[in-house]
């Protein structure tokens, strides 16, 4: 439970109200509500409507005190919810404790609730961590007078259960309707899926009118629902609390860092719920952070070491095996031209470093990039002169900071898909209140819109101008956020460091994916050692050379992803050590499915086995997040560790096996060993290496180029990945991809008119057929489309962000 | 004996065609408007207080004092909103007077926003009378076309819409922040306050609620001042109030009379008991109040008589039982009414009074034992001042009082293994069996 924490944690003494509860004086900030004021000096007042993040509602009415003097000498005729009678000085408090009146009170309601409640605690979901169960205990009666012998009466049943959506169950017997879950919908979500139907003893929780089941948070609701009545699908029936292991983690499925926590039992996990960080994600968490965790659990999990045997295939093989092949293979390559690493956005940071140091060291090169996605130059510029090393500490943009800026600008950047908790702060914000949301997007988008965020009209590429044009009305207390999706509009980046710069708002930059800012601060780029050292300056290299303790780091910048793709394909690099990566994510997937094919060499990282694993000389299995302890760093620049929760000694992290190969390199005479094997040796390692304190490189700035010109049916393709969508990541839970919003390619009502309910978009990589919806508000010559919610994906099936696409009405095809 | 009553809201209802503009405007109808504009909002507001004009739908409170709550520093619009939804069970005044007198509500609407500077006012209606809606409508319309609504009102500069609404059928939307949110177009159930309407309510605004028969008052206090209006009815509790007699008496009926009138008096009005028999219990002012006998005759019906007695004034609504009704059976038939209208919100009236109902009906049909009676007492304990709003509190009324008073009636049933009443006896048509 967590305790309204004072904002800033420094509350003026006048603000400060004394009252007496039970007997104890304590002091509380103002409009402290009494059931926490009472936390404070250690009574629990007994309750269920309430909820530290949800408004007051006080509906259960299971909190009830005494209040004999409101503090202003008069007391209240009748008990009153402590939930919504916020401290007065002087007040006079009697809780359960102390008060014959309020502990009849609660005993009365508790009575009450359960007089309709089902006695099905032995096969319900929430039996043992249920708060009615408890507070059953510990504040009713043992004994129902209800439906006793005497009594006998009769309880209102309702069918069991009903499917609120495919990921949530309703069982409306068990509901107290608290209308926590709606009130979360409405206050915290903006996503009115359910609300309550009928009246009194009938009044129920039910599927909102006209609102389609649409929420990326529903989950929450069955985390915060006090009773068994909000199940889950997937999680149904298949534990009991009391046999769950909980390990704290964070969540891999963005950079937002959320805290969750990790219900296992017998080495299998069972169930992910939110974890509390009022600095981070609050107590909320997307579905996809709660739900998509069984791609780990999948047949395609590789589970051991594979090596290409003679006749062409992968065979199974001992891990000191697998190192001595790739060792050979390697130190080959590298004779052929050298390695490339692309170590993919999901490693974590202790991983990450371990890729860096591996290809300094071991490979000798700076050929190292953990872009697997569309990037640019100027990005690797703007990385390494804004973004890199900073964080909460040293003053960068915080989660808090969203709730205080007076203007969040978004840029390239959709929060509600790319960044759920991040859109979830925003909102509060803007419920608060205080902040005013502006995107840069070609249409309003339905998260925008829940935070009536003003939209500036901006097809693809045109970003830079808008940017311009916008920094006139920001100033120190505006936020700019910049997605990752702007690396691939040339010259946006340069403006939002200009616009920035020029008004004094604040920078940051939120990637989509959880691993890309750590490795970003572990030296994964081309351009930048570890800590935020800068390849091109001498000091650092000599800093980092003498902390490893080898004679010397490779001096050229290498390349960045895009040309060790190049490269490969040329034959100027010989191999390749890539992890985690769908080359359909890549710029390029064609280009990037050649350059596999082209090396000389690959050895290929992975949790599960893909088409990367299947094309390399050696495969290494990858334990995932909940196999190893590791870091995110989210896009705060927060450090975010977490521990293992299962115990699986044949599921180890990448730095493990880097180690071993760069050991057996080590013993052909190519660069030195790691120095590390675990995750706690290359944590300390890091911790002694430290951060940069040197000059960032300066961002060259890039000109805005003139977009293409639309003519004729041309249009210039807007795209970015929706939450749920074909993501490997999300593979394993049928429930979870049943609530992916339908892909649509939204047009203009012109092109809607012109061209009908499926159309057709061709690019220079192919066509897509699609269903299509109209976005009243979409900027002329533009369409959008999902990136990753049909086939291949846009970047393999149609063309590039940005790049023109042409549109035809599907003939004989009706929606 | 008749000069003790007070047509005031009641004048026209016996004119032909009294709820038409032209008849109410020829008894002086509209004319106070004039002396209102006159005044300023502030003076009329100040009359109204003097008046001593107090809530006549049900709770009393003063309602000039309720309009001077009104912060008229807000910037936000303000509103008036005319409670309309009557739907307590025995009550029946607003909706007769909206039927026989609609245009006294209009006018008092009028002189009520003028007076906290309201330009939109709203009258919601309890949406099953569908004939007191339209007549509402109508008289609106009438008075729109006459210039007594809309902008520029009697040239005064000042300018008046009203929006007739019609409920949805909830006897909670009586609640005045459930109303709001009916009116706003939510799920009826109250509001969480503070903040108070008078600060926060109809979006959000400051807004005045009122109940139809005191919005009515209104013109009659402006048209013959508030001295008059006070020279009625008793010290605290001034003015005159539509009180509805209904069961066993020879004429029900609503009877506009002095505060502080007993029901002796008005059942001489009314015509006395139905021949034959005697009055057994009566409410003072719907189901909601507690229920009161013969030895209460003499009560005088003002809010500080009433609740001297431990009940409550509230709507004035007399339903008179005589000694054919089994009370339990009464009792039984209200529960059953609160159970069906409590909205959900909150336990104790939602879980309560789904109890309350089995339990009355074991009682009714014999089973069980005394302590049985003490176990329901307990359970309204329970409810009453542990609910959300008063709805919970009104649903243990009947069942308190009628045990305080008719204890030994619920251990007849359990001696007698049931009722021991011929329920038939009790019903209009008693003794006027055909038999075959």
């Amino acid at each position: 439970m967590s305790v309204q924490q004072a904002s800033a944690g420094q509350v003026e003494k006048s603000d400060l109200v004394t009252v007496t509860i039970d007997g104890v004086q304590v002091s509380v900030p103002k409009d402290t509500l009494v059931i926490r004021a009472a936390e404070q000096i250690g009574v629990q007042v007994p309750r269920f409507c309430d909820h530290p993040l949800l408004a007051p509602v006080g509906a259960c009415r299971q909190c009830l005190v005494d209040v004999p003097d409101a503090g202003n000498g008069r007391g209240f005729p009748k008990p009153q919810a402590s939930c919504t009678l916020p401290v007065a000085e002087g007040m006079v408090v009697s809780t359960q404790v102390t008060s014959q009146v309020a502990d009849k009170a609660q005993q009365g309601v508790m009575e009450l609730l359960l007089i309709n409640h089902p006695l099905d605690c032995p096969v319900c979901d929430k039996g043992g961590e249920c708060p009615l169960q408890n507070q059953a205990m510990s504040n009713g009666q043992g004994a129902s007078r209800f439906s006793d012998d005497r009594n006998r009466g009769v309880k209102r049943t309702f069918p069991k259960p009903i499917n609120l959506s495919p990921t949530v169950l309703l069982d409306r017997e068990r509901c107290i309707v608290c209308q926590r879950c709606t009130r979360f919908a409405d206050e915290i979500a903006g996503d009115p899926f359910i609300e309550l139907l009928e009246r009194g003893a009938h009044q129920q929780i039910g599927i909102a009118q006209d609102a389609p089941f649409l929420s990326y948070f529903s989950g929450n609701v069955i985390q915060i629902c006090p009773v068994g009545a909000l199940t889950s699908e997937q999680y149904r029936f298949r534990s009991r609390p009391f046999d769950l292991v909980s390990t704290p983690g964070v969540a891999e499925h963005d950079a937002c860092g959320s805290a969750i926590r990790v219900d296992h039992r017998r080495g299998a996990v069972m169930r992910r719920q939110s974890g509390n960080d009022p600095l981070v994600n609050e107590e909320w968490i997307t579905d996809k952070d709660r739900f998509a965790f069984s791609y780990a659990q999948g047949d395609d999990r590789l589970t051991y070491p594979q090596v290409r045997d003679d006749d062409g295939s992968l065979r199974p093989a001992s891990w000191p095996e697998a190192f001595t092949v790739a060792a050979r293979g390697l130190a080959a390559a590298r004779a052929a031209g050298g390695v490339g690493v692309l170590t993919g956005g999901r490693v974590s940071v202790e991983d990450a470093y371990a890729y860096a140091k591996f290809a300094r060291v071991a490979l000798g090169t700076n050929d190292i990039d953990f872009r697997a996605r569309p990037l640019s130059e100027e990005e690797t510029g703007f990385l390494g002169a804004h973004v890199v090393l900073t964080g909460p500490e040293g003053g960068g943009v915080t989660y808090a900071d969203l709730e205080s800026a007076t203007k969040v600008v978004l840029v390239g950047l959709e929060p509600e898909d790319e960044a759920g908790a991040v859109f979830l702060r925003l909102r509060k914000s803007f419920l608060a209140g205080g902040t005013e949301v502006i995107a840069l997007a070609p249409f309003t988008t339905r998260g925008l819109a829940k935070m009536s965020g003003r939209l500036v009209p901006t097809a693809p590429g045109e970003e830079p101008a808008a940017l311009a044009a916008l920094a006139g009305e920001l100033d120190a207390t505006s936020v700019l956020l910049v997605g990752e999706r702007l690396a691939t509009v040339p010259g946006a980046l340069s403006a939002a460091a200009a616009a920035a710069s020029s008004s004094g708002a604040r920078l940051a930059w939120i990637p989509r994916r959880a691993g890309d800012r750590g490795a970003l601060e572990a030296g994964c780029l081309p351009t930048l050692l570890p800590g935020g050292r800068p390849v091109a300056d001498a000091g650092a290299r000599v800093d980092v050379a003498t902390a490893w303790g080898v004679p010397a780091l490779p001096e050229t910048p290498g390349r960045d992803a895009d040309a060790i793709v190049a490269a490969l394909g040329a034959g100027e690099l010989g191999g390749l050590v890539v992890g985690g990566i769908d080359p359909d994510d890549t710029s390029d997937p064609a280009a990037t499915r050649a350059a596999l094919a082209a090396a000389s060499f690959v050895v290929a990282f992975d949790v599960r086995r893909t088409e990367v694993t299947d094309l390399a000389d050696v495969v290494f299995p990858v334990a995932p997040t909940s196999d190893k302890s590791g870091t995110f760093v989210n896009w705060e620049g927060r450090v975010r560790p977490w521990e293992a929760a299962l115990r699986n000694p044949a599921s180890l992290p990448e730095l493990r096996a880097l180690s071993g190969i760069a050991a057996e390199l080590a013993g052909l005479g190519q660069g030195s060993p790691l120095g590390f094997r675990t995750v706690e040796e290359a944590r300390t390692e890091m911790a002694q290496l430290g951060p940069w304190d040197g000059a960032r490189t300066p961002l060259v700035e890039v000109r805005a180029q003139v977009g293409p010109a639309t003519e004729g049916s041309a249009l210039r393709l807007a795209t970015w990945k929706q939450l749920l969508d074909n993501g490997s990541m999300q593979d394993g839970d049928k429930y979870l991809k049943a609530t992916a919003r339908t892909p649509v390619a939204l047009v203009t009502p012109a092109l809607y008119d012109a061209h009908g309910p499926t159309i057709t978009l061709t690019g220079d990589r192919g066509s897509v057929t699609l269903p299509a919806e109209i976005a009243d508000d979409l900027v002329e010559g533009v369409v959008w489309v999902p990136s990753n919610s049909v086939g291949n994906g846009v970047l393999a099936d149609l063309a590039s962000a940005g790049t023109t696409v042409t549109i035809s009405g599907a003939e004989g095809v009706h929606g | 004996m008749t000069d003790q009553l007070t047509p005031v809201l009641t004048e026209t209802w016996d004119v032909e065609q009294g709820w038409k503009l032209a008849p109410y405007a020829a008894l002086g109808g509209y004319a106070a408007l004039d002396t209102a504009f006159a005044m300023s909002p502030d003076d009329v507001i100040t009359a109204v207080k003097d008046s001593g004009l107090r809530g006549r739908g049900g709770a009393g409170f003063p309602t000039g004092m309720k309009w001077s709550f009104i912060p008229q520093d807000n910037p936000k619009p303000k509103y008036l909103v005319v409670n309309a939804d009557e739907s307590e069970p025995g009550t029946c005044k607003d909706i007769p007077l909206m039927m026989g007198n609609p245009h006294v509500l209009v006018e008092g609407v009028i002189l009520s926003s003028y007076a906290i500077r309201a330009n939109k006012a709203f009258i919601y209606i309890r949406g099953e009378v569908v004939h007191v809606i339209r007549r509402v409508q109508a008289a609106v319309e009438e008075a729109y076309a006459a210039g007594h609504l809309g902008t520029d009102i009697h040239g005064s500069g000042y300018d008046l819409d009203v929006v007739v609404h019609a409920g949805a059928g909830a006897y909670i939307c009586g609640e005045e922040t459930a109303l709001l949110e009916g009116l706003e177009g939510r799920r009826g159930q109250p509001r969480l306050r503070p903040p108070f309407p008078a600060v926060a309510g109809l979006y959000a605004s400051p807004t005045v609620i009122n109940n139809v028969e005191s919005i009515a008052s209104v013109p009659a206090i402006v048209r013959h001042g508030a001295a008059w209006f006070a020279s009625m009815g008793t010290e605290k509790s001034k003015g005159h109030g539509i009180f509805s007699l209904s069961g066993h008496v020879v004429t029900p009926g609503q009877y506009e009379a002095p505060l502080g009138i007993t029901l002796r008096e008005l059942l001489e009005l009314a015509g006395g008991i139905r021949k034959g028999h005697q009055l057994k219990f009566w409410t003072p002012g719907g189901s909601s109040t507690p229920l009161l006998t013969a030895e209460h005759l003499d009560v005088p019906l003002d809010f500080e008589g009433v609740g001297a007695v431990g009940s409550m004034l509230g709507t004035r609504a007399l339903q008179i039982f005589d000694e054919t009704v089994c009370v339990v059976r009464a009792v039984l038939r209200w529960t059953e009414f609160y159970k069906h209208e409590s909205c959900g919100k909150c336990t104790p009236c939602r879980e309560g009074t789904w109890w309350l109902v089995q339990a009355l009906t074991r009682l009714e049909n014999g089973q069980g034992t005394e302590a049985d009676l003490d176990q329901l007492l307990d359970q309204c304990d329970n409810i009453l001042g542990r609910s959300f709003c008063a709805l919970g509190d009104g649903a243990t009324s009947p069942i308190s009082s009628s045990i305080a008073h008719f204890r030994d009636e619920y251990l007849a049933h359990l001696s007698h293994g049931g009722c021991p009443f011929d329920a038939t006896r009790s019903t209009a048509w008693s003794g006027q069996e055909v038999t075959a």
